[in-house]
């Protein structure tokens, strides 16, 4: 195989990488929000019960997380959904290798909950650090409680948890490797097949580029944010 | 009367820290109030200005009723909002909002009331333009007024600390409120730069402007004040022209001015 075949596989295989990636991004932090913003309640039940899932979620390791949602239809009795959904997919576009949709649904699911999880305490953090007297300045100058939060505040957390959430997004792009504890094709098996089926070690050091190039992309651009809010000091 | 306060008293947990407060004011006259650290002061303030809401007491404003501990409903949010139009509030601590240039900081809460109106009355969008520029306008001659035309680009961390402050008093002004409070506007300030801030508030005096003045800087409240309340314990428990007050017999109160001068 060549050098140029090769690269090709595995960017099919780094293509889960990037979706599941992009997708738990996206899904994550508007989920991450609603947690935070249940997390700092008034309603003490609301509060306790979301203390309670995320001590939950991110006390459980994320593979065992993938897992316990592929199964859980399965334990509820119910059919494997997820696998249902690779067969029927499979049939329907007549594909000789299993198309992992319903899998990848599984594996999505796991990493919105888990990485909600991080990125609402992430937030939580951040809102609670805006010192009490900027909502205050707000109040007096008859701004809207909606107000206060958008005009004021907002921009404030962001600069401030852009340093923690630049940590979370890395750790996000690596944990996408463990999207092939349920057999994802994604690039590290990519690579590992390479080794196992036709003795070709080298596709393995080689994947180390893709995330390392990718990880150096995330960094820049964030560190472009944070460099685009350094002109404050909150 | 313009200001009519009447037996406020508020309570935090267990203690008492307002124990019926009343004082009256006229329309463009300045008020200072002294007293000891913990007698209330700052919770007074913020109970006139609805960041805390009083126990009991009524607040009128030129005859109208803007606050009233035995009215049966609790006012909302949106009708404090509206209350609030009255009065401004200068900190102790400035609470600029970081992230805005002075010129923003000034024109934020202005702009947004307008936007508002321009949507509920339905107007057309090119006199919210209009409106937009009255207001950077007023925000020019504001800052013209307490110095600091130069700074109108500058952002709350590239200022001093009086900077910030005449910042913080023009941003109150844009509002237009009829009452401006001062919470100890020169407490967080060195001593060598309170003297720019307290000018500002005087030549805000000498155009009639009604404040009310929380100071631990009773030189300054001596000369500026047309009347001064001394509170003690949660209570007023003196109150007078400066005249009257720093001449008073009264024990607490000459124990409390007394200490002052030793303390300087
Ligand atoms: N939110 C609060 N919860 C509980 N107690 C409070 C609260 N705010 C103020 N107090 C108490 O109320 C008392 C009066 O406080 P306040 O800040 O009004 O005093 P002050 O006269 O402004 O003092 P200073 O001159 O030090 O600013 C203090 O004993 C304080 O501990
Ligand atoms: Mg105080």
């Amino acid at each position: 195989m060549s050098f140029i075949d090769i690269t090709l596989e595995l960017l099919a295989g780094f293509g889960y990488t990037l979706a599941l990636f992009f997708l738990t991004l996206v899904l994550a932090i508007p989920l991450g929000m609603l947690i935070a913003f249940c997390r700092m309640s008034n309603c003490k039940p609301v509060q306790n019960i979301t203390k309670i899932f995320i001590w939950i979620i991110r006390g459980i390791p994320l593979m065992l997380l993938i897992f316990m949602i592929y199964y859980l239809p399965g334990l509820l009795g119910v059919t494997n959904v997820f696998h249902n959904v690779d067969i029927y997919f499979t049939s329907l576009l007549k594909s000789n290798e299993v198309v992992k949709i319903g899998s990848f649904i599984a594996v999505l699911i796991a990493f919105v909950i888990n990485y909600a999880c991080y990125f609402a305490e992430i937030f939580r953090g951040g809102i609670e650090s805006i010192p009490h007297g900027q909502y205050e300045a707000g109040e007096v100058l008859g701004l809207t409680k909606t107000q206060i939060f958008t005009k004021i505040v907002l921009k404030q957390v962001v600069k401030r948890i852009l340093p923690p959430m630049t940590n979370e997004i890395i750790t996000l792009v690596k944990d996408t490797a463990l999207a092939n504890a349920i057999a994802i094709p994604e690039i590290i098996i990519t690579a590992k097949d390479f080794a196992a089926r036709q003795a070709i070690i080298w596709p393995l050091f080689y994947t180390a580029v893709f995330y390392l190039i990718f990880v150096g992309l995330v960094t820049i651009i964030l560190g472009k944010a944070e460099n685009k809010l350094s002109y404050f000091k909150a | 009367m313009f200001l009519e306060v009447k037996n406020i008293t508020k309570k935090f947990d267990d203690t008492d820290v307002l124990k019926g407060i009343d004082f009256n004011l006229e329309k463009g006259q300045v008020l200072s109030i002294i007293g000891s650290s913990g007698s209330g002061k700052t919770t007074l303030l913020r109970c006139l200005n609805f960041l805390e809401t009083p126990d009991t007491g009524t607040i009128f404003v030129d005859g109208d009723c803007i606050f009233n501990a035995g009215d049966t409903h609790k006012k909302s949010f949106e009708e404090i909002r509206e209350n609030r139009l009255s009065f401004g509030l200068v900190f102790q601590s400035f609470n600029l909002f970081p992230q805005y240039s002075v010129m923003e900081n000034l024109m934020l809460a202005p702009k947004l009331r307008v936007k508002e109106k321009v949507k509920k009355e339905k107007l057309p969008k090119a006199e919210l333009k209009k409106m937009y520029e009255e207001i950077h306008a007023k925000a020019l001659d504001i800052l013209a007024s307490v110095g600091l035309s130069e700074k109108v680009d500058a952002y709350p961390c590239q200022l001093s600390g009086g900077q910030q402050q005449r910042v913080s008093i023009a941003r109150a002004l844009m509002l237009d409120p009829d009452i401006l409070f001062f919470d100890e506007p020169t407490s967080a300030l060195d001593p060598e730069i309170t003297g720019e801030v307290l000018k500002v508030i005087k030549s805000l005096a000498a155009r009639n402007m009604t404040m009310i003045i929380v100071t631990h800087e009773m030189n300054f409240a001596r000369e500026v004040s047309d009347k001064i309340v001394f509170m003690d314990a949660g209570v007023v428990a003196a109150e007078g022209t400066p005249k009257e007050i720093f001449e008073s017999e009264n024990e607490r109160l000459h124990h409390f001015l007394a200490s002052f001068n030793n303390a300087q």
